[in-house]
């Protein structure tokens, strides 16, 4: 590790973690209303869909316009999946996909997951990547961030049944937060070399007199949305590693600072919301620490390097840089694996899969732990007030009263709502991994054998089920079987996690907000973050330890035994 | 508002109220019949109501059943029955705790249930006439009976005083032994059966049939037959079912990951791992707690409805009190002679003196007492030809007609509208002085003449003022209920050093200000002994009625105070605070304790498949095998050793929820996730030395 590495994730840690406190105000005024710049197109939305903004919907009704939107969209992605071939702006004539993959990818990005098994210039059309793809990227993580809104409103009001109207939400959070963020950003890339062109791949020259098809297309605005919406699908195959979809240290970090801005930022919104901005600075704090410790981790691991080559006589200085970009280097690896996963965002710079033991093992602990170190837009937020509901409700017992958050008392139906949600992960993760391992025909789709083929497949359903979308690599994902069940794992990791969320919320929304005194809980300042942390720790991942004992740990372990597999 | 009020009872009685007969925390034959219900308890249906422990017999009955298997054909099973025995172990201990709990409520219920034998009563047939009866059995009473009970009798029954006046021996219940007043109509009406009839007669009118008795259902709580669990406990529970059903995935699907590059583990092995990882610690000791927060109030001599009625004790935000009786000694008593302009102190203190020589009630003693500590007067017997002037409400005076004058004092107005004078403006002043000051002013004169006032105080209880601020650093509202006027209250309020004060207050006050609090999602507890106090105690969210209430308010309230000493009220609340960070701390402490079991059993469960997983073998247990069965050992003891301190209670000292949280979570948070570390070697260092494994 070195003090260039550190200050570069200082750098970028810092300016998101600055930037989310006036972007956090602006999404709190954008909650409340009163954002209207663009109030006669906003006005004309809602006319053409017959909307009445200011009608308050019930949790149910909330959720169930959610879900009919994100039903339309996969119906919509997936016809246009399945279709390509016969539609315009498709200058490389690419095939429509088959149903399976057509399938997995529309719930991928639906989801919010963007878990691709597929590569992007080798199968999606320009239309598709934009009508399609682009379009559930913004989307998606507007579904997020409207339910964490609404979740937060829950809190703040005190004995009231509508939470907010689901359609004024996604709209405005698309309007005036998600689209100018994205034009603002995609300008930037663009500036930074990123393409953004309807002209047909480039043909090159090479040294040697050969010819390289380069790729392009419209690739600055969908990166920067998937960026900015931690959704996480690459333009092209290799993400944000790719030379053209990433070129320089810039537009690193202005990526990466990307992934985290908006989830920092929607803590400030709920400080906001809910009128005391400790209670979002508490959240902030936890978030940022994790984001914090997993890149010491992952840095620490990568810069020592793996033990067989410095055996080997390799130079130690770069660490271990398979897998790797030489213009990131270990530091700005390590943050963005940490930074990706800790949202769930899932765009990656490196390869995860080249990681050290240890080095790969945190990213995927990173996911396990429930998507809320920052997590995604929104479902960070709202996964993260799970966490802080479970906290007070075990720990508030010991000041005495019964437990409640934000004068909210936490009884057995937000309990049982909460750990409804919290039973989703394991099972979803642990339950898919360990049939995928017995069947013959998925675990043909590994490439490791030993316990890395299984931390292969543990961190693709890890990044399924946590809506995730990054790949360690090394699985072949596009089977049937792993192309159905992944599909599975984004869809439980999705709505079976938010469903029981957002009644929670409804039934927070209806009790009343007792006033604090000096007999509650503080939830706010060092105390209560560590006790948040640690019951994300042992919520949220104890039950996963022995599946990483068996995979990184038993890797790390025959490593420096010097015992490959 | 109500006048009548129990006898004062100073606030640093708490500890002595205590029942010194309480049993020790463990004693022998309270043991030996908890070990036999332990065994009964093992009972699955019974043990569906607490999810972890049926979960541990479940997985408990698999294991035994595979070590039987495995000794039948002949293969390794000590390691599996060592596991299978120290399972049931766990189990044995989650039901030992709950019997033990409920066998000190019981034998504080069969003290109470004593003497109720077999009594006869005496059935009215008809009513208002006491001279014809006919003997019945207690039990065969019914509801709206009439029954005639006379000195040395039992009451049979709980009822309500429709006739007649009697002193009654209640020691039975409340463990006082002077007698109180029962008598008909008004606030002292209700009686509870299982007390004595010390002195004339009562006819009662029964209000619950046998069985169905305050003092039976009472009874029944503390035993834990009729036990609802609370909403916490509810909510707790479920989170627990949520737990291990979490861990029961990670455990199960283990299976399948282990097998992936070798052979999964042996099912034993993969019980103790659930079982260890499971809640078993809050699990097995939850209905204990409840029950002993139960037994600690009944201990204390308040009897709560429900457990749930416990538990809102803790939340309270505001504490409402009467003043007279609960804050203040409720009787006025002598505190300043202060003389109308051109009288001399002495002549006054002469005056109030002969003007009080007649007058029984505590006031006039106290200007008595007070002319004899201050002016060192002699209190001189009645001066023959003395004639005393009784108080009435048209005058509102009293005196003495002597030789030498005519006595009297009184209420300021009074006595200057019957001498027809005004008051010279330093009288006037002192007066408003006293009113402000909390005190009563009374007027002193001597033929017609005002010679000054008499200033009466109502004492603070001592030590309130303490009190009052350890609720306030727990967060807890105090507001003080009196009939006197604002200036008066104000003063007091003051003094006593209350929040809030509700002066003048008539129960529709009180009734609105609870409302308005909750309004604004506080919780408010009471206490109140009259008929018209039966709504606002209803209200309230806490309800404490006096046991010498009316039997409204007792069906009102949610719980009783068998003492009748309203300051308890303070003491409950923090019996509830106790209980809830009782079941706080151990829930953090048994969730905490996952850390180090993880250590203990993952490195054993895969040393086969990858020996270099002993690098997580933190603790350095000598062999797999102690690893696994120390941790299940440990598991299993952990809940014995806490049975004292679930019974007992986590020490609660009064302080704010910050200071409270860092505490508890530094003890029983960090000390979980210690603990487990030290008592896991060490039961592996006993073991290996046994040579056990």
């Amino acid at each position: 590790m070195t003090l260039l590495g550190w200050a570069q994730i200082a750098l970028t840690l810092a300016l998101a973690a600055l930037a989310a406190v006036p972007l956090g105000h602006y999404a709190a005024a954008i909650a409340e209303g009163r954002v209207r710049w663009l109030r006669p197109l906003e006005a004309l939305l809602y006319r053409a869909g017959g909307i009445d903004p200011t009608a308050g919907q019930g949790w149910r009704g909330y959720v169930l316009a959610m879900l009919a939107v994100n039903l339309a969209g996969f119906l919509l992605l997936y016809a246009l999946l399945r279709l390509q071939g016969a539609l315009p702006l498709n200058p490389r004539g690419l095939p429509g996909l088959s149903p399976w993959l057509a399938f997995n990818t529309a719930v991928s990005f639906v989801t919010n997951t963007n878990w691709q098994a597929y590569s992007g210039e080798a199968a999606m059309s320009y239309l598709t990547q934009m009508a399609g793809l682009t379009v559930q990227n913004f989307l998606s993580a507007a579904t997020g961030i409207a339910l964490a809104l609404a979740f937060c409103r829950a809190l703040a009001a005190g004995g009231v049944a509508r939470l907010g109207n689901f359609w004024a939400d996604l709209t405005r959070v698309t309007l005036y937060l998600l689209l100018p963020l994205a034009l603002l950003l995609g300008l930037a890339l663009v500036a930074c070399g990123v393409p953004q062109t309807l002209a047909d791949y480039a043909e090159a020259r090479t040294l040697e007199g050969g010819t390289q098809l380069i790729a392009l297309g419209p690739a600055a605005f969908q990166v920067a949305i998937k960026q900015l919406g931690t959704n996480g699908g690459g333009f092209f195959g290799v993400n944000s590693a790719h030379p053209l979809e990433n070129p320089n240290a810039l537009s690193n970090l202005l990526q990466c600072w990307a992934i985290l801005v908006i989830p920092f930022a929607l803590c400030v919104t709920f400080g906001r919301l809910v009128g005391d901005a400790r209670q979002g600075r508490a959240l902030l704090a936890v978030m940022l620490g994790f984001v914090l410790a997993g890149t010491a981790a992952i840095y620490a691991a990568e810069a020592a390097g793996n033990p067989l080559h410095l055996a080997a006589g390799l130079d130690p200085a770069p660490g271990n840089m398979e897998g790797k970009e030489v213009r990131f280097g270990t530091a700005l690896s390590a943050l963005w694996a940490a930074a990706t996963t800790g949202a769930s965002s899932g765009s990656v710079n490196a390869m995860h899969d080249s990681f050290t033991p240890l080095g790969g093992m945190v990213p995927l602990f990173l996911i396990q732990l429930g998507e809320v170190l920052p997590g995604g837009v929104g479902s960070g937020l709202y996964g993260m007030l799970v966490f802080a509901l479970l906290a007070v409700f075990i720990a508030g017992l010991m000041v005495g009263r019964t437990p409640e958050y934000l004068g909210k008392k936490v009884q057995a139906r937000e309990i049982k709502l909460a750990m409804l949600a919290v039973l989703v992960l394991p099972a979803a993760i642990l339950g898919l991994t360990a049939v995928s391992l017995v069947l013959p025909s998925a675990t043909a789709s590994l490439a490791n054998a030993g316990p890395h083929g299984l931390s292969e497949m543990l961190y693709a359903y890890s990044s399924a089920a946590g809506n995730n979308g990054s790949a360690f690599g090394g699985l072949t994902a596009d089977t049937p079987w792993f192309n159905t069940t992944l599909g599975l794992a984004m869809l439980l990791g999705r709505y079976a996690y938010l469903v029981p969320v957002m009644a929670i919320a409804g039934s927070l929304a209806a009790k009343p907000r007792a006033p604090e005194g000096a007999g509650t809980l503080p939830t706010h300042g060092p105390l209560f973050a560590g006790l948040l942390a640690g019951v994300i720790l042992i919520l949220g991942g104890l039950q996963f330890l022995p599946s990483l004992a068996l995979g990184p740990l038993a890797e790390h372990f025959s490593l420096l035994a010097g015992k490959t597999f | 508002m109500d006048t009548h009020m129990p006898a004062p009872m100073p606030a640093s009685a708490t500890a002595a109220r205590r029942d010194p007969s309480a049993p020790a925390l463990l004693d022998g034959p309270l043991l030996r019949r908890a070990a036999l219900d332990a065994l009964r308890k093992l009972n699955p249906a019974q043990l569906l109501r607490n999810p972890v422990i049926f979960a541990t017999e479940v997985v408990s009955i698999l294991v035994t059943l595979l070590a039987l298997r495995a000794a039948l054909s002949g293969g390794a099973w000590g390691f599996s029955a060592g596991i299978a025995l120290w399972l049931w172990a766990t189990v044995l201990f989650a039901t030992f705790a709950e019997a033990v709990a409920e066998g000190r409520g019981r034998a504080r219920a069969e003290s109470l249930r004593r003497g109720r034998g077999e009594t006869r009563a005496r059935l009215l047939l008809r009513a208002g006439d006491r001279s014809l009866w006919q003997p019945r059995a207690a039990t065969e009473l019914r509801v709206g009976d009439l029954v005639l009970v006379e000195a040395g009798e039992l009451i049979p029954s709980d009822g309500e005083v429709v006739e007649g006046i009697a002193s009654v021996n209640e020691a039975a219940i409340t463990g006082e032994s002077a007698p109180v007043i029962r008598e008909s109509g008004g606030d002292r009406s209700a009686v509870t059966g299982g007390t004595t009839v010390v002195s004339d007669w009562l006819v009662v009118r029964i209000t619950a049939a046998q069985g169905g008795t305050f003092l039976d259902r009472m009874i029944g709580l503390v035993e834990g037959a009729s036990r609802q669990k609370t909403p916490n406990e509810v909510a707790l529970d479920i989170l627990l079912a949520g737990m291990t059903i979490v861990f029961l995935i990670a455990v199960v699907t283990l299976v399948g990951l282990a097998s992936w590059n070798g052979a999964p583990p042996a099912v034993p092995v993969l019980a103790a791992l659930l079982i260890t990882l499971i809640p078993t610690t809050i699990g097995g000791l939850l209905s204990a707690i409840g029950i002993a927060g139960m037994d600690r109030l009944l201990r204390f001599n308040v009897l709560a409805t429900s457990g749930r009625a416990v538990e809102a004790a803790g939340d309270v935000d505001v504490l409402l009190l009467d003043k007279t009786g609960t804050i203040t000694l409720g009787n006025r008593q002598a505190a300043a002679f202060i003389p109308a302009p051109g009288v001399a102190g002495e002549d006054l203190a002469r005056a109030a003196l002969l003007a009080s020589l007649a007058d029984e009630t505590p006031e006039g003693r106290s200007i008595l007492a007070f002319a004899r500590e201050r002016h060192g007067l002699e209190v001189p017997a009645l001066p023959p030809g003395a004639v005393a002037v009784p108080f009435t409400a048209q005058t509102r005076l009293s005196g003495l007609d002597t030789a030498e004058g005519r006595y009297r004092k009184g209420a300021v107005e009074a006595l200057l509208k019957a001498t027809g004078t005004t008051a010279p403006p330093e009288v006037a002043q002192a007066v408003e002085r006293i009113g402000r000051q909390g005190g009563t002013p009374l007027a002193v004169a001597r033929d017609g003449r005002l010679l000054g006032l008499v200033a009466l105080q109502d004492i603070v209880k001592p030590g309130m003022r303490d009190r009052f601020a350890a609720l306030r650093r727990m967060g807890i509202r105090t507001v003080m209920v009196t009939g006197d006027n604002r200036l008066t209250a104000a003063a007091i309020a003051t003094e006593a050093g209350v929040d809030d004060f509700i002066a003048e207050a008539t129960p529709e006050d009180k009734l609105r200000y609870i409302r308005a609090a909750q309004g604004e999602g506080r919780l408010v507890a009471m206490a109140g002994d009259g008929t018209n106090d039966a709504p606002a105690l209803a209200q309230a969210d806490v309800g404490m009625a006096m046991q010498t209430g009316t039997q409204a308010a007792r069906e009102a309230g949610n719980m009783v105070d068998l003492d009748s000493d309203p300051t308890k009220l303070i003491e409950v609340v923090e019996i509830g605070k106790q209980l809830l960070i009782t079941r706080g701390a151990l829930t953090t402490f048994s969730i905490a304790n996952d850390v180090a079991k993880y250590f203990a059993i993952l490195p054993a469960i895969f040393v086969a498949q990858y020996p270099e997983l002993q690098a997580l073998n933190l603790m350095r247990l000598e062999s797999p095998e102690s690893a696994i069965l120390s941790a299940v050992i440990f598991n299993a003891l952990i809940i014995v050793a806490l049975v004292p301190l679930a019974l007992r209670g986590v020490r609660y000292r009064p302080a704010g929820a910050a200071a409270l949280l860092r505490r508890n979570l530094l003890v029983y948070g960090l000390g979980g996730l210690v603990a487990p570390f030290l008592g896991i070697k060490a039961i592996d260092l006993i073991l290996s030395l046994l040579g056990l494994a």
